[in-house]
């Protein structure tokens, strides 16, 4: 589909995962199909009921981790999911190597995926990686 | 006189304004005028942008003292 994108992210760091679900909820609720991939260091920070922290990778992660009103990440996710019906699923790969099951995870999460499925989903739409 | 909901989004940083708006709108009824007030400059300019891009209508943005008050209407 011509208004799919998709979002990989694989980084644990405040400000990937933070611009990660800014893409993945305005894109969501502006009118796109969006699919993100959760993987490797992006997984661990969405353990169920984890707050949402990871350490900044510079200046600016440190900025808003101090800064009051900044939404946290992952509850951009969740409104990308529920007000633009996003789909965010974690990497089945990375559920394994964690030792992480289903209920281990935030509930807004989907199933998960492996990068065969998650591939044929992205398909020709643009691709966007943290 | 359509009923106007206000939005008080001050203090919070984009996008948190504009997913406001979105559950907002979601529980609004077709027709319902909503008043977003934010101190974001950068949602100020992003939100009658959506508002384009999913069709609503937008009313206009008055700033007052550092808060933007975003006017918009639910049309479908």
């Amino acid at each position: 589909m011509s208004n799919r994108i998709s979002i990989v992210v694989v980084s644990g760091s405040l400000e990937r995962l933070q611009m990660a679900g800014m893409v993945a909820s305005v894109g969501a609720v502006s009118g796109n199909e969006v699919l993100v991939f959760l993987s490797m260091n992006a997984l661990a920070p969405f353990r169920r009921g984890a707050a949402s922290q990871a350490p900044a990778e510079g200046e600016f992660g440190t900025r808003l981790a101090q800064k009051k009103g900044v939404p946290p990440f992952k509850q951009l996710f969740e409104s990308a999911v529920e007000l633009g019906d996003a789909k965010v699923h974690p990497c089945s790969m990375a559920m394994d190597v964690l030792g992480y099951r289903p209920e281990d995870v935030e509930p807004f999460l989907g199933e998960p995926m492996g990068l065969t499925k998650f591939l044929d989903q992205a398909g020709e739409g643009r691709v966007w990686t943290f | 006189m359509a009923n106007r909901r206000v939005i008080d989004a001050r203090g919070s940083f984009c996008p948190g304004p504009l997913m406001e708006l979105i559950a907002a709108m979601k529980m609004a009824e077709v027709g319902e005028e909503i008043e977003i007030l934010s101190t974001d400059r950068g949602s100020a300019t992003d939100i009658p942008e959506w508002i384009r891009k999913v069709r609503h209508e937008y009313l206009g943005t008055e700033e007052k003292d550092g808060v933007w008050h975003v006017l918009v209407q639910k049309t479908h």
